[in-house]
C-alpha cells in the first residue's frame, strides 16, 4: 500500500499550505450557516408549547455541546497519531483544537445554567450529564496547563497526548449519561437513532447551526494549527522564506 | 515488533485499561451517580433511609393542591407503576405541570410523605409549537415510566 500521501500530512511547510488554502472553503460557509440558522433559530421558528421563546437558547447550546465533544475527540486522534507515528504536526493540530473545544464547553455550559435557571428553577446541580461536562473542560485545562508546564516541546507532545487519550473516555460519558444514569437533563432530541423527537420547523434551523458550528470548528482549528505551526518551525529555513513573502 | 507498533499497541492498551478501569468505577459507583430515585425504587428501598435524597417521577394529573394565601403545595409523584405524596413550600419553577416531569430533594418521612425543599422541573426532550401540541390526541395509557 502506497502511503505517500498520509506521509505528506507529515510535513510541516505542506500541511500548513494546505490548511491555507482550505480555511475559506470551511470559514465562509460556516458564517452563512450560522448566520441563517440564527436568522431561522431565533426569527422563523415558532416558540415551544411549554418552554415559549426559552428554548431558543438550544440553538446555541446543543451545537457548542456536539463540539465540545467532538473537538476533543479529534484532539484525542490527532494526539493518539502523533504518539504513535511520531508525527509531530500531528501533535500541533491536537494542541490547537484544546482552546477551542474549551470556549465550546464553556459555551455550552454557560447556555445551559442560562436555560436551566427559568425551567429546572437551578443553574446548576450536581447532575450525571453536567459534573461530565465541567470534568471536560478541566480535561482540557488539564491539557492546556500541561502543555505549557513542560518546555521540551517534544515531552509536552508527548505527556499532554497520553492525558488527551486517558480522557477521550469522557466523551461517552457524556452522551450517554442521561440514559445510564437518571438525570435532570433531558435526553437527546436529534442526536440518536430514530425519529428526532424536536418538530421539523424547529429543528431545520438546529441542523444548520450543527453544520455551520462543525465547519466553523475546523476553519478555526485550521487558523490554530498553521499558527502553532509556524511557531514550532520558526527556526527552519521555509518559515523564514513563508515569512519574508 | 517495529516501536511503532509497540507504540501503537501501548496508545491501545491505555484506552483498553482506562476504559474498563472507568466502567468499573461506574458501575461501583452507580447508586452515588444517580440524580434521582424513582418511586419504584423508593418502594424497593433502593433510596437511602432517613437521609435526604431526590425524588424524580411524572407530577400525577390532578394531584396539586395548593393551600390557598401561603407557598403550600401538595402533589403526587408518579412512575405510572408507585407513587409517592410529596409535600412542599416555595417557589416553584416555570416549567411544573401537571403531567410532567419533577425533582424533589428533600426526605422521606415516616408516614410515607415526601417533604421537599427544593423542587426542579424535568424537561422532556420533546420540542414542538403549541398547534402541534394541541393536535396531538393525548395517549389511551401511559405506555411506559418517564425517561431517565
Amino acid at each position: 500500500m502506497d502511503w505517500t500521501w498520509f506521509h505528506r500530512f507529515g510535513s510541516p511547510p505542506h500541511l500548513y499550505g494546505l490548511a491555507g488554502k482550505l480555511t475559506p472553503w470551511f470559514a465562509w460557509p460556516a458564517a452563512l450557516l450560522i448566520l441563517a440558522g440564527l436568522y431561522g433559530g431565533l426569527a422563523l421558528a415558532p416558540p415551544d408549547y411549554q418552554q415559549g421563546d426559552g428554548f431558543r437558547i438550544i440553538y446555541v447550546h446543543a451545537p457548542s455541546a456536539w463540539l465540545s465533544l467532538m473537538a476533543y475527540t479529534w484532539m484525542a486522534a490527532a494526539a493518539a497519531i502523533g504518539l504513535v507515528w511520531r508525527m509531530k504536526v500531528a501533535h500541533a493540530v491536537a494542541a490547537s483544537c484544546a482552546p477551542i473545544g474549551a470556549w465550546f464547553t464553556v459555551a455550552a455550559l454557560c447556555t445551559g445554567m442560562l436555560w436551566g435557571k427559568p425551567m429546572w428553577g437551578t443553574y446548576w446541580v450536581w447532575d450525571p450529564r453536567l459534573t461530565a461536562e465541567l470534568v471536560l473542560l478541566f480535561l482540557y485545562l488539564g491539557y492546556i496547563g500541561l502543555r505549557s508546564a513542560i518546555e521540551d516541546p517534544q515531552r509536552a507532545d508527548r505527556a499532554s497526548a497520553v492525558l488527551a487519550i486517558v480522557g477521550v473516555v469522557n466523551v461517552p460519558i457524556v452522551r450517554y449519561s442521561v440514559e445510564w444514569w437518571n438525570s435532570i437533563h433531558q435526553a437527546p432530541s436529534v442526536m440518536k437513532f430514530g425519529k428526532p423527537s424536536i418538530s421539523w420547523p424547529m429543528l431545520t434551523p438546529l441542523l444548520i447551526m450543527f453544520v455551520g458550528f462543525t465547519l466553523l470548528f475546523v476553519a478555526l482549528m485550521l487558523v490554530r494549527a498553521r499558527g502553532e505551526i509556524l511557531r514550532r518551525e520558526r527556526q527552519s529555513r521555509w518559515v523564514s522564506e513563508v515569512v519574508a513573502q | 515488533m517495529t516501536p511503532r507498533r509497540r507504540r501503537l499497541i501501548l496508545v491501545l492498551g491505555i484506552l483498553a485499561g482506562v476504559a474498563i478501569a472507568g466502567t468499573l468505577a461506574l458501575q461501583a459507583f452507580r447508586e452515588n451517580v444517580m440524580f434521582f430515585f424513582d418511586p419504584s425504587q423508593v418502594a424497593q428501598g433502593e433510596a437511602p433511609e432517613g437521609e435526604r435524597f431526590r425524588l424524580g417521577g411524572m407530577v400525577e394529573k390532578g394531584s396539586v393542591v395548593r393551600a390557598p394565601g401561603s407557598l403550600q403545595v401538595q402533589f403526587i409523584v408518579t412512575d405510572f407503576q408507585r407513587s409517592v405524596p410529596v409535600h412542599y413550600s416555595g417557589v416553584l419553577p416555570d416549567l411544573f405541570r401537571e403531567g410532567q416531569g419533577v425533582v424533589a430533594h428533600g426526605r422521606l418521612g415516616t408516614d410515607g410523605v415526601f417533604n421537599a425543599d427544593e423542587v426542579l422541573a424535568k424537561h422532556d426532550e420533546k420540542y414542538m409549537p403549541p398547534e402541534v401540541k394541541r393536535s396531538l390526541k393525548p395517549p389511551a395509557t401511559p405506555a411506559a415510566a418517564p425517561q431517565g
